[in-house]
């Protein structure tokens, strides 16, 4: 098992940044996610990690060895990809004993070892078959398979579980962190999809346009996101932003005014010292709040905003109510049991404690 | 406006029957969701009441008449694809007034004008009107798809997973706006997705479909708390409902070869009277687990943290208990750690039990 460590990593294709000047620590037995939208360099940086491409600056250590030029071959990693390459013409038993095979191991060993990975992954049963009799989620299986059978130092995931249904997809979520819990290996994984980045990272890495903008453990980056672009990729329902300006009220106190609906809300003396210490007194704010973090009520209370119920989601374990502020929905999560009726007139506040500030025109959080 | 009513209708393609002797009434201004795993026989379904593919057997009626016979254009129906289909050398308004100038319609210049610019206030399109298609965002051209199916006001529409090419967040903010939406339009809606968060949050009523046959009907509560099936129990909810082999023994109820045994209550028991010493299925979600430290007066027992999952708003802790392992839910507060001793308390009252046989709900 190994420490991945990344150094400046800069890599062009043309004009194209696709990763610029990544640094990044990935400990030994770690499920680090790499985390973004298309096009934000996680699969190239993946791919130098690996060895398939090579990075036009900085260095790749891998247990403290540099292999920025090392063939990929030569790395002892294994790269799962989300279109699972299996061998057509051979069993599942065939195309997980390959790799063991091309190392010529002799054919005793051969048969424990995928036994025993059939065992951690649940597949005996299809290790007669071949690919095409297979389902999806079954390939994937495979392919995880002839990866964990050479026991390398570290493995890559590349969107493995991109292509299978929702439903599918949510069940091996928990069978590849379950996975990894049993073998610990290092392990990197890139996805779009910040549920299962949450769901299975012990730390999560965000990328946008080749930048990172964020690490951290999925708590952290949950509740102190760095940037607009955090809070916003990460949740769901996603954040609530609301767009205000500091000001005066009459007895002099620090409020925000909310510019969609010209009403002000009080604020904490923790977060009025905040605005005033970072010199944003002036500037433009984003307030950023969890959709768990509104409360709804019935009745008019201090520094609650009145407004109107613009549509109820129910998903069965809890409600979506949204609201709208001006002309911005906003969503408030409730339990079950609460149903306001569309057009109804209710009144929300907000959790101060657990509110998120940005500053709107470069985005990042003040907190 | 109008009901859908679909009679016994079957549609084989080969040896796939992809539609099984289908029964459904839609009613009148409702908002319908057919749900199921890809392959189910949904966007089939849909086809049949569009006229885009015709049933082997059954009827299709729509506003109470048999429109077996009718071709596609004359049944009144707008269709919302996957792939929004838009005529990519033409302008927004362009494409919205494209259906009304059809022959069938012969409406006049204001008439048009009129509805084109009612459609695209309704969805916040009107800056976007005189900009060429190619030029619009994924949300905003599934818009201008909606809009294109509003402006002729059909008597119901028909979607086919209209919102599964755009990304989660947009995704989130379209399911607001078309359950809103169906609300100020008053037609009837019948919508196909495999996402059930989707089927959940817009639906009036869903259906959960699977090789073709309808498994449940009824309202996302309905759904959700009473699971008439192991599948559907299975289908709805996230995160996944706890599912364990389980016997009754007298007033006991015996999980996974006694790594918990729990009372059930007497009214449960003369229910269950039946299914002494019978092999079943016990039904648990995630959020009916109640975790403690200490350990409480009923039903509680004595688990590990075998790994985490952490969702910001809740962790999903995967606890352990002999060879078995299971869901629950709980408040970050909570502060768990792997490896962690917690007292897994099960609210019977809220748990579901299946026939093994039968996979029904007993």
């Amino acid at each position: 098992m190994a420490e991945i460590v990344l150094k400046d990593i800069v890599k062009r294709f043309g004009d194209l940044v696709a990763v610029n000047n990544l640094s990044l620590n990935i400990k030994e037995k770690e499920f680090l996610v790499l985390l973004g939208p298309s096009g934000c360099g996680k699969t190239t940086t993946l791919r130098c990690i690996s060895g398939l491409e090579t990075p036009d600056e900085g260095k790749i250590l891998i247990d403290g060895e540099d292999v920025t030029t090392r063939r990929a071959s030569r790395r002892d990693i294994a790269f799962v990809f989300q279109l699972y390459a299996l061998y057509p013409q051979l069993t599942a038993y065939g195309n997980i004993a390959f790799p063991l095979l091309t190392q010529r191991t002799d054919k005793k060993k051969i048969k424990e070892e995928v036994n025993k990975v059939a065992e951690i992954l649940k597949i005996k049963h299809i290790l007669n078959k071949k690919p095409k009799e297979l389902s999806g989620g079954d390939m994937q299986k495979v392919a995880l398979g002839r990866a964990i059978v050479r026991r390398p130092k570290a493995f890559l995931l590349d969107e493995p579980i991109g292509t299978l249904d929702a439903k599918f997809r949510e069940e091996m979520r928990t069978e590849l962190k379950k996975l990894h819990v049993d073998i610990g290996a290092t392990t990197v994984y890139v996805t779009h999809d910040q549920v299962e980045a949450m769901s299975m990272g012990d730390s999560i890495a965000i990328m946008n346009l080749g930048v990172l903008q964020q690490v951290g453990t999925p708590y952290e980056i949950y509740t102190n996101p760095k940037n607009l672009f955090v809070a916003n990729f990460i949740g769901s329902p996603g954040m609530n932003f609301i767009n205000c300006k500091p000001e005066r009220d009459s007895s002099g106190r620090l409020v925000l005014r909310i510019l969609s609906i010209n009403t002000h809300i009080q604020i904490s003396d923790r977060i009025q010292k905040i605005i005033l210490d970072k010199k944003e007194e002036e500037k433009e704010l984003v307030l950023g709040v969890r959709p768990e973090d509104v409360v709804l009520s019935m009745k008019k209370e201090e520094n609650y905003i009145e407004t109107k119920v613009f549509v109820v989601e129910t998903t069965g374990s809890y409600n979506i109510v949204n609201i709208k502020l001006g002309s911005d929905i906003i969503r408030v999560r409730t339990l079950p049991t609460v149903a306001p009726k569309v057009g109804e007139t209710v009144y929300i506040g907000i959790d101060m404690k657990r509110i998120s500030i940005f500053n709107k025109k470069d985005g990042n959080s003040i907190m | 406006m109008a009901d859908i009513k679909l009679i016994s209708l079957t549609k084989t393609f080969g040896d796939i029957t992809a539609v099984d002797s289908m029964n459904l009434e839609i009613k009148d201004k409702e908002f319908f969701i057919l749900l199921g795993p890809t392959g189910a026989g949904k966007t089939t379904t849909l086809r049949l009441v569009a006229g885009l593919e015709k049933p082997d057997k059954g009827e299709v009626h729509l506003d109470k008449v048999c429109v077996n016979n009718l071709s596609p254009a004359v049944r009144d129906v707008a269709f919302v694809f996957q792939y929004y289909t838009l005529y990519p050398n033409y302008t927004v308004r362009q494409n919205l007034e494209f259906p009304l100038r059809s022959n069938l319609r012969k409406l006049s210049t204001s008439e048009i004008d009129k509805r084109v610019t009612e459609v695209s206030k309704v969805l916040h399109i009107e800056h976007l009107m005189d900009r060429e298609t190619v030029n619009l965002s994924g949300g905003e051209m599934q818009r201008v798809a909606i809009g294109r199916a509003i402006v002729r006001t059909p008597k119901v529409f028909l979607m086919d997973e209209p919102l599964s090419n755009l990304d989660a967040k947009l995704r989130e903010e379209m399911r607001a706006e078309l359950a809103r939406l169906h609300l100020d339009l008053g037609s009837t809606f019948f919508y196909v997705t495999h996402d059930q968060i989707e089927a959940m949050t817009m639906g009036d009523r869903v259906a959960v479909l699977n090789e073709g046959k309808i498994l449940q009907i009824g309202t996302s509560d309905e759904i959700y708390n009473l699971p008439k099936d192991v599948f559907v129990a299975k289908f709805v909810g996230s995160p996944l409902i706890n599912l364990f082999d389980a016997t009754i023994d007298k007033d006991t109820l015996i999980i996974d070869r006694k790594a918990m045994v729990c009372n059930i209550f007497e009214k449960q028991c003369s229910l269950l009277k039946n299914y002494n010493k019978k092999n079943l299925i016990l039904g648990i979600r995630p959020e009916d687990i109640e975790v403690s430290r200490e350990k409480q007066k009923d039903n509680s027992f004595k688990s590990t943290v075998y790994f985490k999952q952490s969702m910001g708003v809740e962790d999903i802790l995967n606890l352990k208990i002999n060879s078995i392992i299971f869901k629950a839910i709980v408040s970050p507060k909570l502060q768990t750690k792997v490896g962690e001793t917690f007292y897994a308390n099960i609210n019977i009252d809220r748990s579901h039990l299946f026939d093994t046989e039968t996979n029904k709900r007993i």
